[in-house]
């Protein structure tokens, strides 16, 4: 079995507007979907309920897993998705390196890599010390450590500069080479091949 | 009854039922309180024993809300339904004011039997936490704008209530007695006289009633309301 | 070591380092503890009489004061997100995250007492009972008071309406806390200490599913 991800006829609902309906997607190990459509159009809505934080009004959301098992329970699907949201999770307080270490062993993950991310030299900077792109790199780096072969990326070029942008897409070029999937709510093309799938306003 | 559930079927079942209820209400008060005025004066208490008829019934009524929001948020966060969500939501002012209503009624007793409006008796001190549960379950519904979500945390805020609420009253009890001053009198004699029994049951039905009926004049009111907000935003029914 | 002590360590460390509300929460503490006597006169027989109660109301207030950042700052940096979709269950987020605040606040608090109650005038049998209450109680606020931080995540003033809606839920272990110390100073035989274990006991091991009942509400916006 490969791995892969199959949305039914999902609907999304929020506060009386109906943000998209009947959406269909099927996606197997190896694709890439970059998620455009205007603010507002439900992007991480979407995004969110893949990860299942919100339920959806109607239809389902399918992750397959390698060893043949489906994972269609919210609570299931959240055990399987790298998250890379918009804010970074990174604590003031801690060094790059205890951050990545907690988060880790939170998840189970391997060992900690400084290295491709450009952070070794920022190994002992407390997080109230990085930069915005900074930040991003060291959320970057702890979206490979999760291990999770799903992965939900809401705008990951943002405050990143050109060779930050390039890091990204490498990185997810290689996630999705390494027979994962991934899906990128953007404003801006990520570099990377792919699908799009434009959410309009309804 | 899981028909009702559909706000529809509860707006046109409810439409119908709603006319007798208040007219039994209205009945069940008007004797509640005409058996009250007319029972002898207590022969220890004097005329003051006829707040209990406004008092007791109270008392139980707040309770008995508290227990029914339970259910109501039990089944919006098990069954999912806006209507049990609606009913969570409508409960929790009702049945602070039949609290307050209690409060006041047992410190206006209070007075000719204590000497005083207030004494940290256990089962003011109660009441008045049970105040402050409705009130936190109200003033935590109204501070999440998202309505679903609103109610869903009051919802849990009353279930947690529902489960403390035993304990809560124990350890005031417990309190009571650890803090006994010689002043605490208990309310209520040792038994009720058979005279009074009457007019109390009479006014707690009426009470029950009451409760009853403006639970579902309030949740047909908060449907309505939201449907005119839903008109409003979309333009379309 | 586990993810779950992982969490706590964490989190020990994020209220312990500069930001982190810990201290600000002792020293709140002290500051009501210190208030009182001012407020009320020298008087060492009354304040041996109050001094329970003001420690444990004290206590509670403080407890609460940095309980309203137990889930919100995680929530807000998105952090919290990424704790929901770890192999961690959320009942058992919340259970590290109720952890770390008894031992970043509670167990602190619990020492400080031990030093005011001298200040109080409570004599060695009073001091040992407010140590075990505030000991064996301190844990049912940083649950109960979890459940409380969990609903009021998303507001923003949430730190205003929390202790509002949680001190009735908090009232039992003030009176079997305080009542403890009450009932040794009168030479009372009672048992304020067991009823306060045993609803400790309750409290923590219900709270963490109210608790992350109320983050999934949360999270699902």
């Amino acid at each position: 079995m490969t791995f892969a991800l199959d949305i039914d006829k999902l609907t999304c609902i929020r506060g009386h507007r109906v943000l998209f309906e009947g959406l269909r997607l099927s996606l197997s190990a190896g694709a890439f979907v970059s998620l455009e459509g205007p603010n507002g159009a439900g992007k991480t809505s979407l995004l969110r309920m893949i990860a299942g934080f919100l339920m959806p009004a109607a239809g389902t959301v399918c992750i397959r897993t390698e060893a043949g098992v489906a994972l269609t329970d919210g609570e299931d699907r959240a055990r399987a998705v790298g998250w890379l949201g918009h804010q970074d999770a990174v604590k003031p307080q801690l060094t790059v390196r205890e951050q990545l270490t907690f988060w880790g062993q939170l998840y189970g993950g391997g060992a900690v890599v400084l290295g491709p991310f450009g952070l070794a030299p920022l190994a002992d900077v407390p997080g109230q010390f990085l930069s915005a792109g900074q930040k991003r790199r060291l959320a970057l780096a702890r979206l490979t450590l999760t291990g999770r072969k799903l992965w939900l990326l809401d705008e990951p070029l943002a405050a990143l500069d050109a060779a930050g942008k390039a890091l990204v897409a490498e990185t997810v070029r290689a996630h999705c080479a390494a027979g994962g999937i991934a899906i990128a709510a953007t404003h801006e093309p990520l570099g990377v091949d792919g699908l799009s799938l434009h959410l309009g306003a309804a | 009854m899981f028909t009702l559930a559909n706000p529809k079927h509860f707006m046109a079942a409810s439409g119908k039922i709603l006319p007798w209820l208040a007219a039994v209400t209205a009945v069940l008060f008007a004797a509640g309180l005409t058996l009250a005025l007319s029972v002898p004066p207590d022969y220890q208490q004097g005329d003051a024993v006829r707040i209990m008829f406004l008092h007791v019934p109270a008392a139980w009524v707040a309770m008995m809300a508290y227990g029914l929001m339970a259910l109501a948020a039990a089944a919006g966060l098990i069954l999912r339904q806006p209507l049990a969500d609606v009913a969570v939501k409508t409960a929790a002012p009702l049945g602070a004011v039949f609290t307050a209503l209690g409060l006041i009624t047992g410190s206006l007793w209070g007075r000719p039997m204590w000497g005083a409006f207030w004494v940290w008796d256990g089962r003011l001190t109660s009441f008045l936490l049970l105040l402050f549960l409705y009130l936190g379950v109200m003033a935590l519904g109204n501070a999440i704008e998202d309505e679903t979500r609103a109610a869903r945390a009051a919802g849990i805020l009353a279930i947690v209530g529902a489960v403390n609420l035993p304990i809560i009253h124990f350890s005031v009890t417990w309190w009571t007695t650890l803090h006994q001053g010689a002043s605490i009198l208990k309310k209520g004699g040792p038994a009720i006289a058979p005279v009074f029994l009457w007019p109390l049951a009479v006014m707690a039905l009426a009470y029950t009633m009451l409760f009853v009926t403006l639970w579902i004049v309030r949740i047909r009111t908060t449907i309505l309301e939201r449907k005119a907000a839903v008109l409003r935003i979309t333009g379309r029914a | 070591m586990s993810a779950l002590r992982r969490l706590v360590a964490r989190d020990l460390v994020l209220a312990i380092r500069a930001g982190g509300g810990a201290a600000l929460a002792l020293a709140f503490f002290a500051a009501v503890a210190t208030l009182v006597p001012l407020g009320v006169g020298p008087d060492l027989k009354l304040l041996v009489r109050i001094a329970a109660g003001v420690l444990w109301v004290a206590a509670v207030l403080a407890a609460l004061l940095s309980l309203d950042r137990l889930f919100q700052a995680d929530f807000e940096d998105g952090s919290l997100d990424l704790m929901a979709l770890s192999p961690l269950s959320l009942e058992a987020v919340a259970l590290a995250k109720i952890a770390a605040h008894w031992l970043s606040t509670g167990l602190p608090l619990t020492l400080i007492a031990a030093v005011l109650a001298v200040a109080y005038g409570l004599p060695a049998s009073g001091t040992v009972a407010l140590v075990a209450s505030l000991l064996i109680g301190t844990p049912a606020v940083s649950a109960i008071g979890g459940i409380g931080a969990a609903l009021t995540l998303s507001i923003r003033r949430g730190g205003l309406i929390l202790p509002f809606i949680v001190l009735p839920l908090i009232a039992p272990v003030v009176i079997f806390g305080s009542g403890a110390v009450l009932a040794e100073l009168d030479g009372l035989a009672n048992g304020a200490l067991w009823f306060l274990a045993a609803f400790s006991l309750l409290a923590v091991a219900l709270s963490p599913f109210a608790a992350a009942a109320g983050v999934r509400l949360n999270l699902g916006s």
